[in-house]
C-alpha cells in the first residue's frame, strides 16, 4: 500500500494549491484552487439565473423552467418556515442554496474540487448566518430577542439549567451547520476516491482483474447516490437557515 | 499504550457515535413514512419538518465525528 499511496491517496482531492501567489501586507491572499472554483460556480449560477428569467415566455424553455424550479422551490421553503416575514430573507437564503447546490454538483465532476468541502467555506457561510440572525434578532425584538432561551411554561427552578441548555445549544448551531455539509460532501467524495481506487488495484492485481467490474457498478450507484446528497444538503443547509431567522423574526416559541 | 495507538483507538470508539445517529435519522424517517402511508394528503405540509427532525438527530452524530476528527488530525 505504501509503494503505491501517491497514485490513490483519497485525501489529495483536497489539496489546496496557489495558483496566482498573491501577499497583501502579510496575508496569504493567493487565488487558489478554490477560488477559481468560487468563481466557476458563482458564474454558473448568475448565467443560468440570467438568462434563464430574461426571456420570460409564456411557455417556458428549459433553463427557465429550471430557474423557476429553483425559485419556487426555495421560495415555498422560506415561506412555509420562517413565515411571510422571513420572506425579506429570501434573496439571501436563495443565494446561499445555490452557491451550496451548485458547488455540491461541480464538485461531483471529476477532476473538480469541491469548495463546500472546506471546513472554513462551510464555517464562513455558518458564521455570517448566525450573525445575521443575532443582529436582526436584536435589531427587531430588542432585549426581546433574550426570549430565545427562555422558552414560556418552564418552572422557575428548572430555568437555569434551561437557559444553559439553550444558549449552549445557540452557539453550537454554527459548528453543526458547517460541519454537517463539510462533513458529507468530505465522507462522499473519499468514499468515490476509494471505490476508484479498488477497480486501479484489481486491474493490476492479474486474474483479479476479472473482478474489476463489480467497484465500477459501485461507482457509478454512489454518483447517483451523491447526487442526491447534494441536494438534500443544499436543502438542509437552507431550511435550518430559515429555521434559525424564523427565530430571529419570531423569538420565544 | 503506544499515544499513537490510543489516539485511532479513540477515533474509533467516537465514531460509534455516527451509528447512534443513524439510529436516529432511520427512526424519524421511517415514522415520516408510516405517517405519510396513512395520510398522504398531509404529507407534503411535514415534508420541511420531517427533515429539520433529521439534520438535528443527525447533528448529535456529527459531534461525534468532530471529535473523530480532531482526535485523528488535531491531537499531538
Amino acid at each position: 500500500m505504501a509503494e503505491a499511496g501517491n497514485a490513490i491517496d483519497p485525501i489529495h482531492q483536497f489539496n489546496i494549491t496557489d495558483l496566482a501567489p498573491l501577499h497583501l501586507f502579510g496575508v496569504d491572499a493567493s487565488f487558489t484552487n478554490a477560488s477559481l472554483f468560487m468563481v466557476i460556480v458563482t458564474a454558473a449560477v448568475a448565467l443560468i439565473m440570467v438568462i434563464g428569467t430574461s426571456g420570460s415566455h409564456l411557455v417556458p424553455t428549459r433553463l427557465q423552467a429550471a430557474a423557476e424550479v429553483f425559485y419556487e422551490f426555495v421560495a415555498s421553503t422560506v415561506r412555509e418556515t420562517a413565515g411571510d416575514a422571513g420572506m425579506r430573507f429570501f434573496p439571501f437564503v436563495f443565494s446561499v442554496f445555490m452557491f451550496v447546490f451548485f458547488s455540491n454538483l461541480i464538485g461531483l465532476v471529476p477532476y473538480a474540487f469541491t469548495v463546500t468541502s472546506q471546513i472554513v467555506v462551510t464555517f464562513a457561510f455558518a458564521l455570517l448566518i448566525i450573525l445575521i440572525v443575532i443582529g436582526y434578532g436584536f435589531y427587531k425584538n430588542g432585549l426581546g430577542f433574550l426570549h430565545l432561551f427562555m422558552p414560556s411554561g418552564v418552572p422557575v427552578a428548572l430555568m437555569p439549567v434551561i437557559v444553559l441548555i439553550e444558549v449552549f445549544s445557540f452557539l453550537m448551531r454554527p459548528v453543526s451547520l458547517s460541519v454537517r455539509l463539510f462533513a458529507n460532501m468530505l465522507a462522499g467524495h473519499i468514499t468515490l476516491k476509494v471505490f476508484g481506487a479498488f477497480v486501479t488495484m484489481l486491474l493490476g492485481a492479474g486474474v483479479y482483474a476479472l473482478l474489476a467490474p463489480l467497484p465500477m457498478i459501485g461507482i457509478v450507484l454512489l454518483t447517483a447516490f451523491e447526487l442526491l446528497v447534494a441536494l438534500l444538503q443544499a436543502y438542509v443547509f437552507a431550511i435550518l437557515t430559515c429555521v434559525y431567522l424564523n427565530d430571529a423574526i419570531h423569538p420565544g416559541h | 499504550m503506544d499515544p499513537t495507538a490510543a489516539k485511532y483507538i479513540g477515533a474509533g470508539i467516537a465514531a460509534i457515535g455516527m451509528g447512534a445517529a443513524a439510529i436516529g435519522v432511520g427512526l424519524i424517517f421511517g415514522n415520516f413514512l408510516s405517517g405519510a402511508l396513512r395520510n398522504p394528503s398531509a404529507a407534503d405540509g411535514q415534508f420541511g419538518r420531517a427533515f429539520i427532525g433529521a439534520a438535528l438527530a443527525e447533528g448529535l452524530g456529527i459531534f461525534a465525528f468532530l471529535v473523530a476528527i480532531i482526535l485523528l488530525f488535531v491531537v499531538k
